[in-house]
C-alpha cells in the first residue's frame, strides 16, 4: 500500500478482524440485535456509523487539545448527536419508509458504545488522519459484521434478500418453497441475532486461537 | 474372531488418530468394552452413563409404542367418529400401528441419525470420546413433537439443539438447558404454523374435511376455546351440530381418554397412565428424582386451584378469554397437555436440574406452577411445560446456590451457639 504506511494500514485492517468492535470487543451489540432482521437496514446502519464515527473521530481529534478534560464526554456526545442528526435528517428525506423501519436506532447511534468507544481510546489521543482511518476502521469491522448477520437473517427468515425474492415465494410455493421448505420464523426474533453473532465469534476465535482467553 | 475383539483390534489400530472416537463409541455402545482401569483405588458399580440412559429409553419405550398405535387410531378417528365409541376394541389395530410405522418411526430415525451424526464430527474435530448424553435426547425428540412435522425440519432444529443446546457449552454433562427442549422450542419459535393449532396433531388433517379436522384439535386447545360457539357441518344431509369447544371436547373424549392418552396431541405425551409407569421404573430404579416430579404435579394442581378459585370467586367470567383454561378442573390439568411428560422425563434431567434435595422441591414446584400459569394466560398457544422447564434449567443453579448458602450460614449460627 503506497498510500498508507504500515502502520496506518493497520488501523483500517486491524478492527476488521482481530479487534473486530463486535466480534471480539463486544460492543455495539444492541443495535446488532436489533435492526439486523432486514438487510437493507443492516446497510443503511453500517454506512449511517461510518459517516458518524469517521466524521466524529476527525472533529474531535481536531478539537483534541482544546476540550477541558472534565467536560470531555459532554463535547463527545454534542459531536455525535450533531452528526446523528444529520444522518437522521437525510434519511427522513430521501429514504422515509427506511428510515420509519430504523425508528429510533438511527437516534440511538449516539449511544452507541463503539462511537464513544473511539472517541475516548482514539481520537483524544492521535491526529486527525489517523483517527479518520481508525474510524474508517472500527465502522467498516462493525458494517461487516452487521451486513453478515442481516444477510442470514433475512434470508433464513423471510427467504429474500435487499427485498427480492432468492428462494422463491412461500405464497404461490415456487423454488425451494415448492419441494416444502418454510422460512424460519426463529431467524426474525432478536434472540437468534444473538445466537449468529455467537456463532461468529465461534467461527472467528476456532481459527485464531490466539483469541481465546486463558482461564 | 468376535465383532467384539474386531473393534477392539480396530480401536487399538487407530489409537491417538482423528477417527478413534468413533470406534471407540460404537464398541461401547455394543459391548462393555475390555480395557479395565489400572491403579489407584476406584468404585465398582454396575451402572454406568451408557446403562442410566438405556434404562430411561427402556421407560420411555412404552409411550413410543403406544404414540405409534395413537397416531394411527387419531388419523381414522378423525375420519370416522364412531371409532370413539369403542376405543379398546379399535386401538390395537394393524392399521393403526402401520400409520404409526410410516409416521412415527421415521421421526425417531431421523432424530437418532441427525443427533449422532453431529455428536460424531465434534468428537472427531475436538478430539474426545463421543459422550452417550444423545441416547435419551433421541429418544425424547421424537415424542415431544406433532406427528406431522416435516423431517428436514426436525433435522434443522436437531442440528441447532444439539450444536447451541450442548456442544457449544462443552458437550454432555455441561449444558445448561435440556437439549431435547432446546430442539422443542427451536420448532416452535420457528415454525410456528407447524408446531400449533388444530392441523398439526393428526396425521393428515390438514387435508381433512373442515367438519372431520375438528377433531384434530388438542385438549389444551379445545379448553382454551371453552366456552366459544363450534358448529359442526352435518354430513350427508344432517343438521349442523351448534354446541361450544367445551362441551365438544366432553363429548369426545372421556377422563379415562385423557388419563390413558387416547387423545390427539404430540406422539408420546398423551398417555399420562404410561408416562407415571415410566416414572415408577425411574424412581424405583433412582435416576430420576421423584422430588422433581412430585413437586412439579403438587405445583401444578396449586396454581388450578388457585384459578379455579378466581373462577369460582366470580373474578374471572366467561367473557374472559383466560375463562377456558381457568375454568377448567385443577386435577384435569395434570393429565391433558404435556406437563406429565414434562414433569417426569424433562424436569428430572440430572444435568440441567437442581441438584440439592430442598432445591429439588422448590425447582419442580415452580415448574408445575409456571406451566399452568403459561397455559392459562397464553390462550393462542396454551402449552407452557416446555418453556416452564427451560426457564427453570436457567433458574436452576440459582436455587441450589442459595440452598447451599441457606445451609453454611445454618451450620456457622450453629457453631457461634456452642461456642458461646
Amino acid at each position: 500500500m503506497g498510500l498508507l504506511s504500515k502502520k496506518d494500514a493497520v488501523l483500517l485492517t486491524d478492527p476488521l478482524a482481530d479487534n473486530n468492535p463486535i466480534t471480539i470487543q463486544v460492543l455495539g451489540i444492541c443495535s446488532a440485535l436489533a435492526i439486523t432482521a432486514e438487510l437493507k437496514a443492516s446497510i443503511v446502519m453500517a454506512v449511517s456509523v461510518l459517516f458518524v464515527l469517521g466524521l466524529g473521530n476527525v472533529v474531535i481529534s481536531l478539537m483534541r487539545n482544546i476540550i477541558p478534560s472534565k467536560i470531555r464526554i459532554i463535547v463527545q456526545l454534542i459531536v455525535v448527536a450533531t452528526l446523528v442528526i444529520i444522518v437522521d435528517l437525510v434519511l427522513k428525506a430521501f429514504a422515509y419508509e427506511l428510515s420509519k423501519t430504523l425508528s429510533v436506532f438511527v437516534g440511538l447511534i449516539i449511544t452507541n458504545c463503539i462511537i464513544m468507544g473511539r472517541f475516548e481510546a482514539f481520537a483524544l489521543a492521535n491526529g486527525p488522519w489517523r483517527s479518520f482511518l481508525d474510524g474508517i476502521g472500527n465502522a467498516v469491522g462493525y458494517g461487516v459484521i452487521l451486513i453478515a448477520v442481516g444477510f442470514f437473517r433475512e434470508l433464513l427468515g423471510s427467504g429474500t434478500l435487499l427485498g427480492f425474492a432468492v428462494l422463491g415465494d412461500p405464497i404461490e410455493k415456487t423454488g425451494l418453497y415448492a419441494i416444502g421448505y418454510e422460512n424460519n420464523g426463529f431467524m426474525l426474533l432478536s434472540p437468534m441475532a444473538l445466537i449468529v453473532v455467537g456463532i461468529l465469534i465461534w467461527i472467528q476465535r476456532s481459527r485464531n486461537t490466539a483469541l481465546i482467553e486463558e482461564n | 474372531m468376535s465383532v467384539k475383539d474386531n473393534l477392539h483390534n480396530l480401536k487399538e489400530k487407530y489409537k491417538g488418530t482423528k477417527m478413534a472416537p468413533a470406534f471407540n463409541a460404537i464398541h461401547t455402545f455394543l459391548y462393555l468394552p475390555n480395557e479395565v482401569t489400572h491403579g489407584g483405588t476406584h468404585i465398582k458399580a454396575a451402572d454406568d452413563l451408557k446403562r442410566t440412559m438405556n434404562i430411561v429409553i427402556v421407560a420411555l419405550i412404552p409411550c413410543l409404542i403406544f404414540g405409534m398405535f395413537n397416531a394411527g387410531y387419531q388419523h381414522y378417528a378423525a375420519i370416522d367418529g364412531s371409532l370413539r365409541t369403542d376405543v379398546l376394541a379399535n386401538f390395537f389395530t394393524f392399521d393403526n400401528l402401520w400409520i404409526g410405522i410410516i409416521k412415527v418411526l421415521p421421526l425417531v430415525i431421523v432424530s437418532y441419525g441427525v443427533g449422532l451424526l453431529v455428536e460424531f464430527i465434534f468428537a472427531v474435530i475436538k478430539g474426545h470420546e463421543v459422550e452417550e448424553g444423545y441416547l435419551v435426547t433421541g429418544m425424547l425428540v421424537p415424542l415431544i413433537v406433532p406427528v406431522d412435522t416435516p423431517l428436514w425440519m426436525l433435522s434443522v432444529a436437531v442440528v441447532f439443539g444439539v450444536i447451541i443446546g450442548k456442544e457449544v457449552f462443552g458437550g454432555t454433562g455441561m449444558n445448561i438447558l435440556n437439549p431435547a427442549l432446546t430442539i422443542r422450542a427451536f420448532l416452535f419459535f420457528a415454525y410456528p404454523t407447524w408446531m400449533s393449532g388444530d392441523k398439526v396433531w393428526v396425521y393428515d388433517a390438514v387435508n381433512m374435511s373442515e367438519a372431520d379436522a375438528i377433531s384434530g384439535e388438542t385438549m389444551l386447545g379445545y379448553y382454551a376455546k371453552a366456552s366459544q360457539d363450534l358448529t359442526i357441518k352435518g354430513t350427508n344431509g344432517a343438521a349442523d351440530l351448534v354446541t361450544t369447544y367445551g362441551d365438544r371436547a366432553n363429548e369426545l373424549y372421556s377422563t379415562f381418554d385423557k388419563f390413558m392418552g387416547f387423545i390427539p396431541g404430540s406422539v408420546g405425551e398423551t398417555s399420562t397412565f404410561l408416562i407415571l409407569i415410566g416414572a415408577a421404573i425411574l424412581i424405583f430404579t433412582k435416576i430420576a428424582s421423584w422430588r422433581i416430579i412430585l413437586s412439579a404435579f403438587v405445583g401444578a394442581a396449586v396454581m388450578g386451584l388457585i384459578f379455579n378459585q378466581v373462577v369460582a370467586a366470580d373474578i374471572i367470567t366467561e367473557s374472559s378469554k383466560f375463562y377456558g383454561l381457568m375454568s377448567t378442573v385443577w386435577w384435569e390439568h395434570l393429565t391433558i397437555g404435556g406437563l406429565a411428560f414434562g414433569a417426569v422425563f424433562m424436569a428430572t434431567d440430572p444435568v440441567t436440574g437442581s441438584q440439592t434435595n430442598k432445591g429439588k422441591w422448590i425447582y419442580g414446584f415452580l415448574i408445575g406452577f409456571i406451566s399452568i400459569m403459561i397455559r392459562v394466560f397464553n390462550p393462542a398457544y396454551p402449552e407452557g411445560v416446555f418453556l416452564a422447564i427451560l426457564l427453570m434449567n436457567v433458574f436452576a443453579p440459582t436455587i441450589d446456590h442459595y440452598v447451599v448458602q441457606g445451609n453454611i450460614k445454618k451450620r456457622l449460627n450453629r457453631t457461634k451457639v456452642k461456642t458461646a
